[in-house]
């Protein structure tokens, strides 16, 4: 019984990963997310298979740690989903080839320098509410600040979560020296904090609170998919923190040109077109038809905050520890 | 009998101890050896061991004279009850969090019914809502574990205590205290470890990171500070936690010592209208703490159901299919060391150590462990398959070791006299008397591997998932409904499953 069962499992495990032997494989390490059949994975395979007579294959789990526990022997070819606060960490590894992309067709609202990482789609950190249950929602950080303790919000923690982690560069390009002092005010009305995004979302969504950290885009998904526009993204003057997700492709690479072709095909348009709505976020590069029309008005905030990979590095540590400070 | 080492009990005992280790020590060399704790983890480490020492002394103290009233009284549905109020121990963590907070968040019954009478609301959020959280999910295993000891009284000692005109204090005395020492003390080390590991429930309930764990400690030296060096220590320093407890715990216990009886149906003296009235209250009162939330839950999620992606339907068989080889690969290991306990105290350590095992460190170290042989997003099945296994082999082994005990002491000078060995002995005696605790087992293991998100990130090839990742996948990308839905239908699959095991248990128990 028991080995007929393991027999089965073994079955099932080699039936997913059965191949065609002649054409080329290149292997694209992503995401959980993306390989869902609502992911952006299924149209970027059929997108790119139909110009490289290849065969893409997505490995999908958690992408960084992969490569850096694989090293040198890793079977990726190129990497996707990889965020803007792991570019430090995955370039001191050395495995990543540069991108030979022209980053001025980026239309990001920042100036993106970097020559290995290529950034395909983006957002800012906001916080989302609920128009119908929340009036008079904040219209400043210094508001948000200042609102009565009765507001509730859930944020992620630094410690586990890349949205948490952007809160921190949030608070600290917003209040520098003070941000000590944001924390403190803003503690009150922190109901929790959750190890990931999802946690907290599924609060608000229940309604257990009147704000959740998240993303500028984060409406666009309940306008388009779910017909609902009651929620909205509060928006503040003193900017909102940037976060793009990257793309990049390796020195091992076993097939170096179908990587490039690759990283060129994640900027062209039928990549770029249809992002918007398989991710929930902005593309790199918006051109006319890019956005539909609902997800193009969206607000935007007046400033963009980003700090550099090296300022990010440095200021990470002692932001953590002003936070926790001001959380025990 | 000669005090030869057992091979088969050591070869079984190699299972959870490599399991454990050995992603410790891959862990460790990967990050170019062990690394310094700081200070923040040595409050993490402090906030972990008081927050789980209350959560298991709540859940065991709550036990008592919840398994009580269940022993005593009989009523219509207190089969299906007894096995219903196992629930919480399956529910996937993250489901578990907001069915709780339906009920006891800010917006949730309780302070709406408190609200709507015109009282002030209550916070679930704190170290008091972490400890709640714990006794929701460990109340159920902590009861069935002690009613299993009050069940394992033979009639016959209850018959004579009646005959005697015990009253309560000579019940407790005799009866009731010995029973509790040979159970109480596993039940509280099992919880105890339980809690050990927690994270997304300690962090989200706790409301800030002043309810930092361990566990949430090695998060952060993976993913925040790149040291696996340190997450190797912190590992470390949780299977010494788990080996002390489970050394203090095996001090305390002690055999009950009841002697075999003849398997007729058990009979307590009849009690007064108040213990009666009593026996009631606690069982409506804990049926309504374990299974509403349980309820909301499955209310919030069968909307959806019909709108459930394929896919979901593909990862529920591929969590079946594991479920069903882990469960027979868990009973194997358990019965082979649990067999061996009362001899050999080690393998009562070796079946314990899998509780101490950090999530995170099991699945870095065995991607590191098989990295070099095979391309781990191959073996993604058979992987998750033992270390699912591996994980709940404390749970059963725990289960079964008192009843073994009980078994040994009872029945090996008849089996001897009679010269029965070997397969005769397991079949005609050893696996009759403990089909119970067996069928339980059989029932907790599964749902153990059905609820488990495991190792699965690493190892997971985008193709293949667990009803788990689904559900994690689904949220992730906003569509709450449709993973409250696949909660749904993970709770009803897992409790579908854990029902039949406990009742075959049931049905081939000579009692």
């Amino acid at each position: 019984m028991r080995r007929s069962l393991i027999g089965l499992a073994f079955l099932a495990g080699m039936a997913t990963t059965a191949q065609a032997e002649d054409t080329p494989v290149l292997t694209v390490y992503a995401p959980d997310y993306f390989t869902s059949e609502w992911g952006p994975g299924p149209q970027i395979e059929k997108g790119f298979e139909a110009q490289c007579g290849c065969d893409l294959q997505f490995v999908a789990g958690d992408v960084l740690s992969r490569i850096m526990l694989e090293g040198k022997n890793t079977k990726a070819d190129v990497v996707i989903g990889l965020n803007t606060d792991q570019t430090a960490r995955a370039r001191k590894t050395g495995l990543f080839a540069p991108s030979n992309e022209d980053n001025s067709r980026l239309t990001l609202p920042i100036k993106w320098t970097d020559d290995t990482f290529v950034p395909f789609n983006w957002s800012e950190t906001a916080f989302i509410y609920d128009k119908t249950k929340l009036k008079n929602p904040p219209k400043s950080f210094d508001d948000l600040l200042n609102a009565p303790d009765d507001l509730k919000i859930a944020i992620q923690d630094p410690r586990s979560s890349v949205s948490g982690l952007a809160l921190l560069l949030w608070v600290k390009a917003v209040y520098g020296d003070k941000a000590p002092e944001a924390w403190a005010k803003l503690k009150p009305k922190v109901l929790t904090v959750t190890p990931g995004w999802s946690e907290s979302y599924g609060l608000f969504t229940d309604g257990e609170v009147d704000m959740v950290l998240s993303y500028t885009t984060s409406p666009a998904y309940h306008i388009i998919a779910e017909n609902d526009d009651t929620k909205a993204a509060a928006i503040f003057p003193e900017g909102h923190y940037f976060m793009a997700e990257l793309v990049a492709q390796l020195k091992s690479s076993k097939h170096p040109e179908l990587a490039q072709d690759f990283m060129d095909y994640v900027l062209s348009d039928d990549f770029q077109g249809m992002i918007a709505t398989a991710n929930w976020s902005y593309p790199a590069i918006i051109k006319d038809g890019f956005l539909p029309e609902q997800f193009a008005d969206l607000p935007r905030p007046a400033k963009t905050i980003f700090y550099s990979e090296d300022e990010a590095e440095a200021l990470r540590q002692p932001a953590l520890d002003e936070w926790l400070a001001a959380f025990r | 009998m000669a005090r030869r080492l057992p091979l088969i009990a050591l070869g079984a005992a190699l299972v959870p101890v490599l399991l454990v280790l050995g992603p410790i020590l891959a862990t460790a060399l990967h990050g170019g050896g062990l690394t310094a704790l700081r200070g923040s983890d040595l409050q993490a480490l402090w906030f972990t061991l008081w927050q789980a020492a209350l959560s298991a002394l709540i859940s065991c103290a709550l036990a008592v004279p919840l398994a009580r009233a269940l022993a005593r009284r009989r009523f219509v549905g207190r089969t299906v009850l007894i096995t219903a109020l196992g629930a919480p121990f399956i529910l996937p963590v993250i489901a578990a969090i907001l069915g709780l907070l339906a009920v006891f968040g800010r917006s949730g019954l309780l302070n709406q019914a408190l609200g709507g009478i015109g009282l002030p609301t209550l916070t679930i959020y704190g170290p008091h809502g972490v400890i709640l959280a714990h006794v929701f999910f460990n109340l159920p295993l902590a009861t069935r574990m002690v009613l299993q000891g009050w069940q394992s009284i033979p009639a016959e000692r209850l018959r004579l205590a009646a005959t005697l005109d015990f009253d309560g204090a000579a019940m407790w005395r005799h009866l009731e205290r010995p029973m509790l020492r040979a159970t109480l003390p596993g039940a509280f080390v099992a919880i105890f470890l339980v809690c050990l590991g927690s994270f997304a429930v300690a962090l989200t309930l706790g409301g800030g990171p002043s309810a930092t764990t361990v566990e949430l400690a090695i998060y952060q030296a993976f993913r925040f500070d790149y040291d696996t060096g340190r997450a190797a220590s912190l590992a470390l320093v949780q299977v010494a936690l788990c080996l002390m407890a489970v050394g203090i715990g095996a001090k305390l216990s002690a055999p009950a010592a009841f002697g075999a009886g003849l398997d007729r149906p058990a009979l307590f003296a009849p009690s007064t209208r108040l213990a009666q009235w009593a026996d009631a209250a606690i069982i409506a009162a804990s049926a309504l703490f374990l299974l509403l939330p349980i309820a909301l839950i499955l209310w919030r999620g069968l909307p959806a159901l019909a709108t459930m992606p394929p896919m979901v339907w593909q990862a529920a068989l591929t969590s079946l299919t594991i479920a069903l080889g882990s469960t027979a690969l868990t009973l194997t290991l358990a019965m082979t060391l649990a067999l061996h306990a009362p001899r050999h105290r080690w393998t009562e350590g070796a079946a314990m150590l899998p509780l101490a095992a950090s999530g995170l460190v099991l699945g870095t170290g065995l991607f590191l462990m098989i990295q070099p042989f095979a391309a781990p997003t191959s073996l993604l099945i058979p992987v998750t398959l033992v270390v699912n296994a591996t994980l709940s082999l404390p749970f059963v082994t725990r289960l079964l070791l008192p009843e073994i005990h009980a078994l040994q002491a009872d029945y090996d000078r008849l089996a001897t006299s009679l010269d029965m060995g070997g397969m005769a002995k397991m079949r005609f005696l050893t696996l009759p008397r403990l089909a119970r605790p067996l069928g339980f087992s059989a029932g907790l293991a599964c749902a153990f591997s059905m609820g488990d998100l495991g190792v699965i990130t690493l190892f997971s090839d985008g193709q293949t998932r667990t009803l788990p990742l689904a559900i994690f996948q689904l949220m992730g990308s906003y569509r709450l409904d449709q993973a409250a839905a696949a909660a749904t239908l993970l709770l009803t699959l897992t409790f579908g499953l854990f029902a039949l095991f406990d009742r075959i248990g049931h049905h081939a128990g000579p009692r």
